[in-house]
């Protein structure tokens, strides 16, 4: 690491502030208030060191931090190295009047999306976007949630929904479907869209935000002209015309909170663009005001089918930044319950994948045995879904007594019923036929889109948390990582087979080696004191109290650190003032990136296979709209 | 069935109340909407083990217009509320609604910004299940207790219903924006 601090340190000489951040990941501030054009010119730099892969991107707002910033605003990008295995955090502030800085979408399709949300959730403009709106919150709303100084119950309600037609114009445009008469009808004011990159000037009315406007009328153009919308040629004598769909949000496939907008010529999707922020709760607004123990619960419904793999990753950091190691104990039983969760993961997503598809029986296989995971959680935790299991420093309670027997019992059905499916399916001609070849990702293209997870290994990139920048111990474990060749819908479909049986792998070895001891280190700062202590002598129930109340007094600083959840890598951006409450709380959720990607990938392609796409990508709206 | 050798040519009187009430009851057609953790739940209410077909409620369409009972199961966002309360009006009387999870029926804790505060300020509720999620053995009680409570109230002429007045200001507890809730 001090290598590449060294490397960076002297490609950019005293020009940005360089140093190595509390995660040993090195920080970068680039102080864009007064040259914005800097800011590219860092991010070249750091991409010719090999840090070409944009993690994520996140706006903090400082006001109000107890400690002087350089700007009320900063972006945080989240560069990584896989290869080195490093990452980098940059820096670019910029000041409260104003805030814009240049979009990096031309570097990294994941900017896309990400960046809408930094404006969305904190009016930060990024220059050059080429469709800066709003994406969690709907399009009548005004304001900025995350800014400090919104309200956190300041509600407003939506009358009606965004008809999205505004992007899909633009969509269609690109794609050579409109024909230039309408080109030109749209080019009159009035019916301006939101390509607003290269004409609308920065901060005129029709920037950014508010497309619902401008999308009426365009529909109306549209719909007022016959034969307007461009068929290519081969059609041309079929008399087709483009049809508009909504799939979602209320679709059975959809799981009630996706949207796409197609363009359909027959059952061929021709241009598609997607919306979502149905299930946006405000995660990271509302935990603001918890403590952190208390944010613990919220993060069990981010991806709620695996729930204590987002407890553990939240906790493991907070641990980073109190810099405090938990027990050989609560690393074993951590690694054994998110194990067993991803593969409870991965059977709902496969399991609701198939019903998709038309394959109701593996459906009961497959969740019979889930079930009786749900009744192992239920007697650790007390709960089957949201079981809010894991500690700061540790875990809310120990494993009971023949826990471990149970595991091994249910993996083992669970295995036979993996192996049941996996006969049924594997040969079936009319699953393969739906799967292979659809809607292929190259590496690349994963990469630049941020995927992580089985999606990113099913392209054929051997990119796993757990190996990269291992935790929990698992580099004593013995396990491979699967990839897949041609990233298609059959590779992010079967890749999730061979997970679960590396799971299984692990799950024994950690099983086999359990060491004893207690689940809390003696930090008495940040660990819960034991239930005896804490009934028993007035230190323990005092100290309880004051971790409760006050919550674990966090010293000042930031951090990102990122853990293997089922869906990808879940990372969290935490900057913590000293108090016993975050004061800002990012969550990187895996499963946002494979979602913007969604709609252009399944151009091209039937809606029957865009079903089929959708249940790959494995999409949990709790972590999606958070 | 072969009911005619049980019987024989023997007839049956009762009322036209009473019949059609018990088929309603016994072939419940829920629309599952399920947004959130819930839902997952409500998979798990269909499937071998809590089998909700033995209640006679298992044939779940995913259009309104062919169910009666509204399943709510999830966080309503304000951006949803639109879309739910349009599911609602699809759906042909007689209709019932049933609240799944603390997030439909109050928020829950999402007490924030972009969270509908209790669907019951959008559309009328027949009942209301605790919990987060609540329990598959919940739902089903919350199923047998519609069925016996308010499916079998029914009169041809009359039905008792919950009124929700339109439009209803929602509940704002810190001041804030003020909301109102447009259809
Ligand atoms: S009530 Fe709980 S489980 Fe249900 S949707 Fe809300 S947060 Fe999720």
């Amino acid at each position: 690491m001090n290598e590449t601090l060294q490397q960076i340190k002297e490609r950019f000489q005293e020009a940005v502030a360089v140093e190595s951040g509390r995660d040993g990941d090195v920080v970068v501030m680039a102080d864009t208030r007064s040259a914005r054009g800097a800011l590219l010119e860092v991010i070249g730099k750091l991409r010719d060191l090999g840090f070409t892969v944009l993690t994520d991107l996140a706006g903090i707002d400082y006001l109000q931090y107890p400690i002087q910033q350089p700007g009320r605003f900063a972006v945080t990008y989240i560069l990584s190295d896989l290869k080195r295995r490093q990452r980098v955090r940059l820096k670019a502030y910029v000041g409260a009047q104003d805030p814009v800085l240049p979009s990096v979408t031309h570097l990294w399709q994941a900017a896309n999306w990400l960046e809408r949300e930094c404006w969305d959730q904190f009016g930060i403009r990024f220059e050059g976007h080429p469709n800066l709106k709003r994406l969690l919150n709907h399009h009548e709303f005004v304001g900025h949630p995350l800014r400090k100084d919104y309200p956190m119950r300041s509600r407003q309600p939506l009358s009606e929904n965004d008809s999205l037609m505004d992007e899909m114009v633009v969509r269609l445009r690109q794609k050579g479907l409109l024909l230039p008469g309408i080109e030109a009808q749209l080019a009159t004011p009035g019916v301006r869209v939101s390509d607003h990159g290269e004409e609308a000037a920065p901060g005129s009315p029709s920037f950014g935000a508010r497309g619902g406007a401008a999308s009426a009328a365009v529909v109306e153009r549209i719909t007022a002209l016959p034969g307007v919308l461009g068929e290519p040629e081969f059609y041309r004598d079929l008399h087709t015309e483009l049809m508009f769909l909504n799939i979602g949000p209320s679709h059975p496939a959809t799981h009630g909170t996706l949207r796409a907008l197609v363009a359909l010529d027959g059952e061929t999707i021709m241009a598609a663009v997607g919306e979502i922020g149905y299930l946006h709760r405000g995660f990271e607004k509302s935990t603001e005001v918890q403590t952190y123990n208390g944010v613990i619960p919220y993060t069990d419904r981010l991806n709620y089918v695996s729930a204590m793999m987002n407890n553990f990753a939240y906790c493991k950091t907070i641990e980073k930044l109190l810099d405090i190691e938990t027990t050989e104990r609560t690393k074993a039983i951590r690694v054994v319950i998110a194990e067993l969760s991803r593969i409870v993961d991965h059977l709902v997503c496969i399991g609701a994948n198939l019903v998709d598809l038309g394959a109701l029986t593996n459906y009961w296989y497959l969740f019979n045995v889930r079930e009786k995971a749900y009744d192992i959680f239920d007697r650790l935790t007390g709960a089957r879904l949201t079981n809010s299991y894991g500690r700061i420093g540790g875990l809310a309670r120990d494993f009971y007594p023949g826990c471990g027997d149970d595991i091994l019992r249910v993996l083992k059905e669970t295995e036979k019923a993996i192996a049941d499916v996996e006969q049924l399916i594997s040969h079936n001609r009319i699953l393969l036929d739906r799967l292979t070849g659809i809607s292929a990702v190259t590496a690349e293209e994963a990469l630049s889109r941020g995927w992580t997870g089985p999606l990113l290994r099913a392209s054929g990139v051997d990119y796993d948390v757990r190996k990269a920048f291992p935790y929990d111990g698992y580099e004593q474990y013995d396990f491979e990582i699967p990839t897949g060749t041609v990233g298609d819908t059959y590779d992010r479909f079967f890749i999730r087979f061979y997970e679960m049986a590396q799971s299984a792998r692990i799950i024994r070895q950690a099983l086999a080696k359990m060491p004893a001891g207690p689940i809390f280190p003696d930090v008495k700062t940040a660990a819960l004191p034991p239930k005896d202590d804490t009934y028993n002598n007035i230190e323990g129930l005092m100290n309880h109290f004051k971790l409760i109340f006050e919550g674990v007094k966090v010293p000042p600083g930031e951090l990102y650190d990122s853990y293997e959840a089922a869906n990808g890598e879940l990372g969290f951006l935490v900057v913590a003032d000293g108090s016993g409450k975050p004061f800002r709380n990012r969550c990187r959720p895996p499963s946002l990136l494979a979602y913007a990607a969604f709609p252009e990938i399944i151009e091209g392609h039937m809606i029957a296979d865009a079903i089929a796409t959708l249940g790959g990508l494995n999409i949990i709206a709790g972590e999606l709209d958070r | 069935m072969g009911l005619e050798t049980h019987f024989g040519h023997s007839v049956v009187t009762t009322r036209i109340d009473a019949v059609l009430n018990w088929a309603r009851k016994n072939s419940i057609m829920p629309m599952p909407f399920g947004t959130a953790c819930c839902a997952i739940e409500f998979m798990g209410l269909v499937s071998s083990q809590f089998d909700l077909s033995r209640f006679g409620a298992e044939i779940v369409r995913f259009s309104p217009r062919q169910s009666d009972l509204l399943m709510v199961m999830g966080t309503i966002s304000y951006k949803q509320a639109p879309i739910l309360r349009r599911i609602y009006d699809q759906m042909p009387e007689p209709k019932w609604v049933l609240s799944m999870g603390v997030c439909a029926c109050s928020g829950g804790f999402y007490d924030n910004y972009c969270t509908v505060q209790g669907i019951d300020d959008i559309i009328p509720v027949d009942i209301y299940v605790a919990g987060c999620p609540p329990r598959p053995e919940g739902l089903i009680e919350a199923i047998m207790k519609l069925q016996s409570e308010r499916i079998g109230q029914e009169t041809v002429l009359a039905r008792p219903r919950p009124v929700v007045s339109l439009p209803v200001a929602s509940r704002d507890r810190e001041g804030g924006a003020q909301e109102t809730v447009r259809h």
